[in-house]
């Protein structure tokens, strides 16, 4: 039975409503080696994978908090509150009738229904910890275009997936890598064969509901040659006065001449720590683009990476955050030049709001050998308060001379003179400023398809009409 | 539409962080006049312009102005809009990453209001405006005033004049930066915008605008003051004997205002 939603603590985020909490199996608070055996053991995994994910308890242990971004909010983290697995229904939907009517109705709010119909080939669904509902279109799966659930994938391809998994991303990358790698659930695979175009979107949603929740999805791509594919994801949570955690790893492979893009649209409660590895490998000719845009959580720390395994291999990385009240977004990118003749472009635009921090965090490698590399980073911070705070943290290393490394970085503050013009056209005041950051974001928001740029602009009005009081 | 005359300014001090700049100016412009207000550099020009199109860091100290007969002091400057005063800046203002066209667009849903005509008439609008100024189709698409040149800067001033079709247009040193061809182009447009129901008020260094575009009064502003009031004759003379000569003049023959 559906509860009415309860009263949200964050006016000005939509998507704060709950469902009462039911599931058909929980474990209790914080993380043992049960936990994880358990996890293992509900999924009938292979033994391999068992130890797999014991190994990377092993990693999380051992591994230290990292000392950077935003130590005071990372150390707040209670892993002992948290809950890691939760199983919210006792199978997978493949139409939205088999889906629990609280689930589905979450879902409905959220659109993803109507969105399928109208504009992708395919989506996953995850509530709590695992992939609730689940649909490719015929025509794709008929071309040998696998999308499913990670678990399924699993089952279902245990050869790709013992050949990728982990390779990326191995499970000492770091602490939350670690995390992720013993407890993960859900989160998507896909494999598009030799030469397959997806022409229009793949869309992964997730979605937490209970309170002090951990998420650990976990997402393999692979575009094998000449593949192309555009995967989106968004993801929400109830605003709790407690918090939850998120921690994905996803894992992008783009064998020669493929092109994958990967884009992003986050939007947790602000109460969720979102601290996530994204990383993906390119191969000659290969082309990466992650479009990876931050709005919501409480503390996001995440640099997704391409390394440029082999000539011609591109990366394009595009990000956004927006920070306001006692929210920080530390995002950023990394790309690692492994070959000659590789190229790679980051574009980093940063709003901060009533207080709020962002940081931008990034990496440029150039191995030795790795000779006509082309590199540009351009960071772009805008400040809309003296209270806020925008900070730079990028990291050069270059170990040939033949390169070309351009980089850029500006932080600026919205006029009074700029706001004069445009109230000289009418323009009231908020409005202006509106108006001001959503052309910010419009290299991002061109990136997106039409309904997800209407969708941002719309959330960016919601954030900038919060001011107001 | 108001009986009140379109424009009137009563003794006008004007001051900027604590220096005042405009030392009572008195003017009155009607539906239907261009009036031309021309002065040296410092001598307030910009300051008056400002002023009339409210912004918050020139505050009026005394005297009042009085637009369609409501007080426009009282109003901030998306009212002042909102109400028919147009103001062409003589630094338009880039907007990275909005098109002219959403601006456009914006703009006119902001001044019109109720009565903002429908996307397809909006963008039929625009159209017909865009040739009135000889300026292409793809200008729409530019991030306003973002990488402009002088010019481009100019004309769009203008396309927005045409499209928002104010009741009073400042037009502060719109002919600074101008070539030739463009200073042609942006005076046809003004003329062609300009009705019997419309005012407009020049703001100008030079006299070569007062070529294309034919003033009924000129006004010449000599550190804060109107120092002399004419015919367009008026604009020549000053052209002949510069500015120094109508100061002395002007102390000479007492001040009018």
């Amino acid at each position: 039975m559906a509860t009415p939603p309860k009263v949200e603590i964050n006016q000005d985020y939509q998507y704060g409503f709950h469902e009462e909490e039911k599931y058909v199996f929980k474990t209790g608070r914080g993380l043992t080696r049960e936990v994880v055996e358990k996890i293992s053991s509900m999924k009938q995994e292979p033994e391999w994978m068992r130890l797999f994910r014991l190994k990377a308890l092993d990693h999380f242990h051992q591994k230290p908090m990292p000392t950077w971004a935003n130590t005071e909010m990372l150390s707040a983290i209670d892993f002992d509150n948290i809950y890691y697995y939760l199983k919210p229904a006792e199978q997978q939907g493949k139409t939205w009738d088999e889906v629990p009517k609280e689930i589905k109705n979450t879902f409905d709010r959220l659109g993803i229904p109507e969105a399928e119909r109208k504009f992708l080939a395919g989506v996953t669904a995850q509530y709590e910890s695992e992939v609730v509902y689940h649909s490719i279109r015929e025509d794709l799966a008929k071309q040998g275009v696998i999308f499913l659930g990670m678990d399924d994938g699993l089952k279902q391809h245990p050869e790709i997936v013992r050949k990728y998994f982990g390779t990326v991303i191995p499970p000492a990358d770091n602490k939350f890598a670690a995390l992720n790698s013993a407890v993960w659930s859900g989160g998507s695979f896909i494999y598009v064969p030799k030469g397959v175009a997806v022409a229009i979107p793949l869309q992964a949603y997730f979605r937490i509901n209970a309170e002090n929740m951990g998420q650990f999805e976990r997402t393999l791509i692979i575009a094998d040659e000449g593949a192309s594919v555009h995967y989106i994801e968004g993801c929400t949570a109830p605003t709790y006065s407690s918090d939850s955690l998120h921690s994905a790893v996803v894992e992008l492979v783009a064998l020669k001449g493929a092109h994958i893009r990967y884009t992003t649209i986050q939007n947790w409660s602000k109460n969720v720590y979102n601290l996530v590895t994204k990383r993906a490998v390119a191969y000659q000719d290969a082309i990466v683009e992650w479009v990876d845009g931050n709005l919501g959580s409480k503390l996001t720390m995440k640099y997704p990476s391409v390394y440029l395994m082999e000539p011609g291999a591109r990366a394009e990385i595009l990000s956004v955050a927006f920070s306001g009240k006692d929210q920080h977004q530390d995002a950023g990118a990394k790309v690692v030049h492994v070959a000659p003749h590789t190229t790679s472009a980051i574009t980093s635009k940063s709003i901060s709001k009533d207080g709020g921090r962002t940081s931008y965090r990034g990496l440029v490698k150039v191995y030795k050998g790795a000779t006509d590399v082309k590199v540009s980073v351009r960071c772009d911070a805008l400040l809309l308060d003296e209270a806020s705070r925008s900070d730079t943290y990028p990291t050069m290393e270059v170990e040939e001379d033949r390169v070309q490394v351009e980089h850029e970085a500006t932080v600026s503050k919205i006029g009074e003179e700029q706001l004069f013009y445009m109230q000289s056209r009418g323009l009231k005041e908020n409005d202006a400023r509106t108006m001001i950051v959503n052309g910010f974001f419009e290299a991002f928001t061109k990136e997106l398809p039409l309904e997800y740029a209407v969708e941002l602009n719309r959330l960016i009005q919601l954030e900038m009409d919060g001011s107001l009081g | 539409m108001s009986d009140a005359p379109l424009l009137v300014i009563e003794n006008l001090h004007v001051s900027v962080e604590g220096k005042e700049i405009i030392k009572g100016i008195s003017l009155q412009v009607n539906r239907g006049e261009v009036h031309a207000l021309m002065g040296p550099n410092g001598s307030g020009k910009s300051t008056l312009s400002n002023a009339l199109g409210g912004h918050p860091r020139y505050q009026v100290t005394g005297g009042r102005i009085l637009f369609q007969g409501e007080d426009l002091v009282a109003m901030k400057a998306d009212e002042r809009a909102r109400q028919g005063l147009f103001l062409a800046f003589q630094y338009p203002q880039a907007i990275p990453g909005v098109t002219v066209l959403h601006f456009l667009r914006m703009a006119m849903k902001a001044v019109r209001g109720a009565e903002t005509p429908s996307p397809k008439q909006m963008r039929q609008a625009i159209k017909e405006k865009l040739a009135l100024l000889e300026m292409d189709e793809a200008f729409l698409q530019r991030y306003v005033n973002d990488g402009f040149s002088g010019g481009e800067k100019k004309r769009c001033e203008i396309l927005q004049m045409a499209v928002l079709q104010p009741r009073l247009a400042v037009l502060d040193e719109t002919d600074s930066g101008l070539d030739i061809d463009a200073l042609r182009v942006v005076a046809n447009g003004v003329n062609r915008l300009m009705g019997p129901t419309m005012g407009v008020l020049l703001i100008t260094h030079y006299q070569r605008l007062l070529n294309y575009i034919q003033p009924h009064v000129v006004h010449v502003l000599m550190d804060g003051r109107i120092v002399r009031s004419g015919g367009k004759e008026l604009a020549l003379e000053l052209e002949a004997k510069g500015y120094e000569g109508s100061d002395t003049e002007a102390t000479a023959s007492g001040k009018r205002g």
